[in-house]
């Protein structure tokens, strides 16, 4: 009895991307216990954000992706709305308008589009496969430049990129053609110096600090900094678990969420930052083989497209905290601290897992 | 299609869609290639170095401020300069009781009432972690009897502060302006231009005049350095440093001497004038009376002294030149007539037979003449020398509005000059589109005829009728306005010339021009309206007069000036230029209820004129102040510094 439940609930979940997850998410609490001062009031809402986030996964992991495929361009349609919503009648918190207030409950369309958008784009693709011309890549990336525009203007540049980097690796693997892709990198490459001799002194100046930090160490290169310091003087094994001094004394900002990496560096070394790049090579590489064993292009390109954006958010996080990407508000996904992230991630995962799960059914 | 086919159809696509796969799956193993690079980097290859900046811990960066740029006139009369001070300050959080501290100290050193209410004031508007002063410059003996004491007082310092000064107090104080404490306003300004940063460590900002605008280049960059500090934040040992880039400095082309004189010249009574070399757009005075004392505000000023200035009736605080506006009155009509000439209209022999009124066709309303009984036979010459209302009614009536306004907008009526001072206002040329969008009411003819004598709803600032004044003088040609000439690197010395840029080109019919000269010298030509201007002078000067009405004056009525309030009199308006042949200055000079252009103003213009032409000075003239220092001892010339956490 005990037995039928329990594979009745497993039925749709991929145990080795489950394994991963899980470790990675035992990981991160771990760190941030020690992040947050040793709080077990943040541990416990990080559990709590936890358990929301798998039971998401679980629901999604149970929808056949053929349900996915028909709510797609409702779902997308609906986002944009409520974008534009925001823009209009939006909260204005910490100095952008993200959030929109239902009088029920007060929501992030942005995390929503992170799905959407590559949900549509799949759709989009999968129905004009027989078809398919330059025309509809163009049409592609205007149903991926309105949310786009929407979020850069809250202004919520990481989230902006994470959802421009979803749907651009739909396009890529719905065949965009290599010419035109080292074409598009030529070009931008021959445009990039006559841009910048279009812009104002002061715009250069932000655009400099960004990418070399050490130019404004008391303003935004600060962050910076102070997590390389904290990174570089973990060494290869780390100074232990709760011992990290950096991290212990306050020198670095924002370190329970988009800078946790400095903790865990510092904390745990060379050896737990590689650790940290294996699981989520795993992870990601799991998500890559469930995208090649897909059996429609709907499912192909949205399982592909979900396994390289959480490539993106680990590839943006881990760069800029180590100081070789531009600080952008990105999180370290499954680690940092905060839930409406997690919760689109899992259920990125859920998606994932119903691709696999459900392919035997279609197959027949 | 059969099975087959769309099996085959399957595989292939499936194929290359797994190539796309692991071309992907192949830049995922490269970015995380890089990344481990980078972690195994910090956290082997520079270890040592990561691992000391950490071990020290405690590093702390501490801005180093830059020192402010000094401000020059043309002769190298310093206008502003820094020099250090020992200020006592108190940080709030770390005093239990702040009022008994200040009680307690005020017995080692002397501290005022108004110390107490500034400290108060800048205590309101400040961090409680941050520094505030509560006496500046103390002397020797104050700074010894504290130090001694010290122990007694946690929390309270005696810091060498860079204070700016204006040696010349309240000499050219619109012009120059102030610094004043940074306050929220521009903690947002800064941090929207991305300059925040850049004032760690910094508490003073440019606030009016020379000093906001030229604010970037004055304020230099910050320089930083990093310590290592105890656990009592204090530092033990510099790590590594930056040193600060000094502001650079600014050279004026205002003669302090010049500006004395002018300022001098007005007296007790308010009023603006500025004064501009045509050929280059070079201002070379830049008066707003009454003036007010620039050092005032660079500590923080206290609230008695605001107050005195802020509700003084005379206004002192107002930068006339550029935000005071007035009706041109008559100094409009040198303009009016060039707009005339120029349209083909009231060329030589043209003239007319003046009543002493004109009327519009069909109406029985009199628009008088200045003159009850009239001038008689006036030509345009003549109109210009006698400032002829009636000829200029009719001319207006004649030419239209618009074809006025077009014309006059090119010597600047109506738009900024772009001088580099901040806050100038545009003035007011009016035309029908204007009044109906700002009343929604209809364009009266009259409101054509008044516009001929630069009355209505015309107005201007002395700034856009010197100006117009210069443009005229150089023959139709307007150089842009400046008060910097060049700008100075500190360290290296070296001089950037600021570049002399022509902003329009009038084309002028020589003929036409010079009608109007002749008529501008006849006015201070024995039968002109200011006849005291050019009496004696080696020199012929282009002149012209005005006044502008404060109160309205009824129908029928007559102005008599020795009944009204001092306040309700005419402004009197002054514009000339000199030598008339070859001009070297334009100046406007306005005199707030001063009656008659030709008898107030005019003289203020001889003084100006023969000092800058002659090098003649007025014999009241007292010497400009040498750099002289307010009474406090100079603290030792070190770099400050700020502990930052």
């Amino acid at each position: 009895m005990i037995d039928r439940i329990y594979k009745g609930l497993v039925r749709h979940i991929d145990g080795f991307l489950m394994g991963c997850l899980l470790l990675t998410l035992l990981l991160g609490l771990f760190v941030l216990y020690s992040a947050s001062g040793e709080s077990s009031a943040r541990m416990f809402a990080q559990l709590t954000n936890i358990s929301v986030a798998l039971l998401v996964m679980w629901l999604a992991a149970n929808i056949p992706p053929q349900h996915l495929e028909r709510i797609a361009l409702p779902l997308y349609l609906l986002g944009v709305l409520l974008l534009l919503g925001v823009a209009l009648f939006g909260e204005i918190t910490n100095g952008a308008r993200r959030w929109l207030d239902l009088g029920v409950a007060r929501i992030q369309p942005s995390e929503l589009m992170k799905i959407a958008v590559p949900m549509m784009l799949a759709w989009y693709f999968a129905k004009r496969e027989e078809s398919l011309r330059l025309t509809d890549y163009a049409i592609a990336a205007i149903f991926l430049a309105i949310p786009a525009a929407f979020i850069l203007k809250q202004p919520d540049l990481g989230t902006t990129l994470l959802i421009l980097g979803s749907g651009i690796f739909v396009i890529y693997l719905a065949g965009f053609s290599w010419k035109l892709i080292i074409a598009m990198a030529v070009g931008a490459a021959a445009l990039a110096p006559l841009l910048w001799t279009m812009l104002h002194d002061y715009q250069r100046r932000r655009i400099i600090i960004l990418f070399d930090p050490h130019q404004d160490p008391l303003g935004a290169g600060y962050h910076t900094i102070q997590a390389n310091i904290a990174i570089g003087s973990g060494g290869l094994a780390g100074k232990g678990w709760l011992n990290g001094t950096q991290s212990q004394l306050d020198f670095i900002p924002e370190r329970t969420t988009d800078f946790i990496l400095a903790v865990f560096g510092e904390e745990f070394g060379l050896l737990g930052n590689l650790l940290l790049l294996l699981l989520f090579t795993l992870i990601i590489g799991r998500g890559l083989v469930i995208a090649a064993q897909a059996q429609s292009t709907f499912c192909r390109l949205l399982a592909g497209s979900i396994s390289l954006t959480f490539f993106t958010y680990a590839f943006v996080n881990i760069g800029m905290v180590s100081g070789i990407l531009p600080v952008v508000g990105v999180p370290l996904p499954l680690i940092s601290y905060g839930g409406t992230s997690l919760v689109t991630l899992m259920l990125g995962f859920g998606i994932l897992m119903s691709i696999q799960t459900h392919k035997k059914l279609v197959a027949t | 299609m059969n099975v087959r086919s769309e099996l085959k159809n399957y595989r292939q696509e499936s194929y290359y869609f797994r190539i796309r796969l692991a071309v992907a799956a192949a830049f995922v193993l490269f970015c995380f290639g890089i990344l481990a690079a980078r972690l195994f980097y910090l956290q082997m290859a520079k270890h040592e170095h990561y691992h000391t900046l950490a071990e020290n811990n405690r590093i702390s960066l501490v801005p180093i401020v830059p020192n402010r740029g000094l401000i020059f006139d043309k002769n190298g009369v310093v206008l502003a300069h820094n020099f250090f001070v020992y200020t006592l300050e108190i940080t709030p959080a770390r005093v239990k009781d702040v009022e008994e501290t200040i009680n307690q100290l005020s017995e080692l050193v002397e501290i005022g009432t108004l110390d107490r209410k500034r400290f108060k004031k800048i205590l309101s508007e400040s961090q409680e972690f941050e520094s505030v002063p509560l006496r500046t410059h103390l002397n020797e003996a104050e700074a010894a009897r504290f130090a001694v004491n010290r122990y007694r007082f946690p929390g309270v310092e005696i810091k060498s502060r860079l204070f700016r000064h204006y040696p010349q107090g309240a000499l050219g104080s619109h012009l120059v302006g102030y610094i004043g404490r940074i306050n929220d306003k521009d903690l947002i300004n800064l941090k929207e231009s991305g300059e925040l940063s850049n004032y760690k460590g910094s508490d003073h900002i440019g606030k009016s005049g020379l000093e906001e605008y030229y604010e970037s280049i004055l304020h230099g960059k910050t320089g930083f350095k990093q310590v290592e500090t105890d656990s009592g934040g204090h530092a033990v040992r510099v790590l590594s440093s930056t040193p600060p880039v000094p502001g650079d400095n600014l050279i004026l082309s205002v003669d302090s001497k010049l500006q004395k004189i002018g300022e001098d010249a007005f007296g007790d009574r308010r009023g603006a004038m500025v004064a501009i070399q045509p050929k280059t757009g070079e201002v070379l005075a830049y008066v707003s009376m009454p003036t007010f004392d620039s050092n005032l505000f660079v500590g923080g000023i206290d609230t008695e002294n605001w107050k005195a200035l802020n509700e003084s009736l005379d206004k002192p605080l107002i930068n006339r030149p550029l935000r005071g506006i007035y009706p041109p009155g008559s100094t409009f009509k040198p303009f009016i007539a060039l707009a005339g000439l120029e349209a083909g209209r009231r060329a030589p022999p043209f003239s007319i037979n003046d009543p002493g009124f004109f009327t519009l066709p069909g109406n029985t309303h009199r628009y008088r003449d200045w003159k009850p009984q009239g001038h008689g036979v006036v030509d345009m010459r003549k109109a210009i020398t006698i400032s002829c209302d009636t000829f200029f009614y009719g001319l207006a009536h004649e030419m239209g509005i618009h074809a006025m306004t077009d014309f006059v907008r090119h010597f600047g009526f109506g738009q900024r000059s772009g001088i580099d001072i901040s806050g100038e206002l545009e003035g007011l040329l009016p035309t029908p589109e204007w009044k109906k969008r700002r009343w929604n009411q209809p364009w009266y003819p009259g409101e054509t005829v008044i516009f001929g004598i630069g009355q209505g709803y015309m107005l201007a600032t002395p700034m856009q009728l010197a100006q117009a004044t210069a443009i005229f003088a150089n023959n139709g040609v307007a150089m842009k306005p400046h008060l910097v000439t060049g700008i100075q690197e500190a360290s290296s010395g070296a001089i950037r010339t600021v570049e002399q840029v022509v902003t329009d080109r009038i084309e002028l019919k020589p003929e036409n021009v010079e009608i109007v000269r002749k008529g501008m010298e006849d006015v201070t030509l024995p039968g002109g309206t200011a006849v005291a201007v050019g009496a004696g002078a080696p020199y012929t000067v282009a002149a012209k007069t005005g006044t502008a009405q404060v109160v309205g004056i009824k129908q029928g009525e007559k102005y008599d000036a020795s009944k009204l309030d001092e306040r309700h009199r005419d402004h009197a308006l002054f514009i000339a230029y000199a030598p008339a042949d070859d001009p070297q200055i334009a100046l406007a000079i306005i005199v707030e209820n001063g009656g008659s252009g030709g008898s107030v103003a005019g003289p203020i213009a001889r003084k100006v004129m023969d000092y800058y032409l002659l090098g003649k000075e007025p014999a009241e003239s007292p010497p400009i102040n040498p750099i002289a220092l307010p009474e406090a001892a100079i603290a030792p010339a070190t770099t400050e510094e700020h502990a930052h956490d």
